[in-house]
């Protein structure tokens, strides 16, 4: 296969995975953000609100995905790209723990985190309602995305000494990586 | 079995179908906070990131079609939205995932760093909304 039709191929198949991702994300219930907020608040489960089937659709995502990893770990190299592009085994480090711990206060917020409020944002188009709070959010997102982003290259040393000084392997570029 | 069982458990498996074959034909992983990100101002591959985002999306405008019920909005005020829409892209960003990069894609490739930040972020995420429920029955 040729590079362009071999990046054509990338682009489809990016569009099929996000339509079919969403989807999934629909049917788990994702996309009502009183069920994430009711699995996350665990004071439910005094009086019996508590919601535990966001472990059912991370359970059975994971349980889909991991042979689909072991299948082409083993082999080394996808099966239409060219190359296996996944994260690089970092080490634990201050960025991933601090970082994650602010991804979960902003998602034990509202509800929403990045997959779902994507797919609100289309759930919207016709309902004002959702329309509204899933515009805010995901701008406010990628907003924040920039400032960090922006913040990196702006001090692109104090960033690499911040990777040193916690012990990390991570390049300013990592990040981009990492995901 | 229950409905309330197969639905999220069907779910849970187009979401690791779409994410598995986004590995095993593209080589790529479907965390969707580093490809929105992408799909924003990424240097290279910045299309196929577009195209996902699109996926996405339109799924949601075709199941709200044909579903009722299949999307509402969060039952927090605007201000919080935004606070949290906020938290959530300076977190992921600097956490390198969320809950589809690290919680499915990272633990489905059996990475400790995607165990230990999914436990951290369920974590902080289970005090905010606890804290947060408490805070507005309070004033409420």
């Amino acid at each position: 296969m040729s590079d362009a039709a071999r990046s054509r191929s990338l682009v489809v198949l990016g569009f099929a995975s996000g339509l079919v991702f969403g989807f999934g994300l629909v049917l788990g219930g994702m996309t009502r953000p009183e069920n994430i907020l009711a699995f996350l608040d665990l004071g439910g489960l005094t009086n019996g609100s508590w919601d535990g089937r966001l472990m059912l659709v991370m359970g059975s995502a994971i349980a889909v995905f991991l042979p689909a990893w072991i299948f082409v770990s083993k082999r080394g190299r996808p099966l239409l790209a060219q190359k296996l592009a996944v994260p690089p085994d970092a080490p634990i480090d201050a960025r991933l723990l601090g970082g994650a711990a602010i991804f979960g206060v902003g998602w034990g917020l509202a509800g929403y985190c990045p997959g779902p409020a994507l797919v609100s944002l289309g759930a919207g188009l016709l309902d004002a309602d959702i329309l509204a709070p899933a515009t805010i959010f995901v701008l406010a997102m990628i907003g924040g995305q920039r400032l960090v982003i922006l913040s990196e290259r702006r001090a692109p040393n104090d960033a690499a000494a911040a990777a040193t000084q916690s012990q990390s392997a991570c390049s300013p570029d990592a990040p981009d990586a990492a995901e | 079995m229950d409905m309330t069982l197969i639905l999220p458990l069907g779910g849970g498996a187009l979401i690791g179908a779409a994410a598995a074959a986004l590995l095993v034909l593209g080589g790529r992983v479907a965390g969707i906070s580093g490809i929105l990100a992408g799909a924003i101002s990424g240097a290279r591959e910045r299309t196929w990131r577009i195209a996902f985002v699109v996926g996405l999306v339109l799924a949601g405008f075709i199941a709200a079609r044909v579903i009722p019920g299949a999307a509402n909005a969060p039952p927090r005020t605007f201000f919080l939205v935004l606070v949290a829409g906020l938290l959530v892209g300076v977190g992921t960003r600097i956490g390198g995932g969320c809950t589809s990069g690290h919680g499915v894609c990272g633990i489905g490739r059996l990475s400790k760093r995607s165990l230990v930040a999914t436990l951290v972020f369920m974590a902080t995420g289970a005090l905010t909304a606890f804290g947060a429920r408490v805070v507005i029955e309070a004033i409420s």
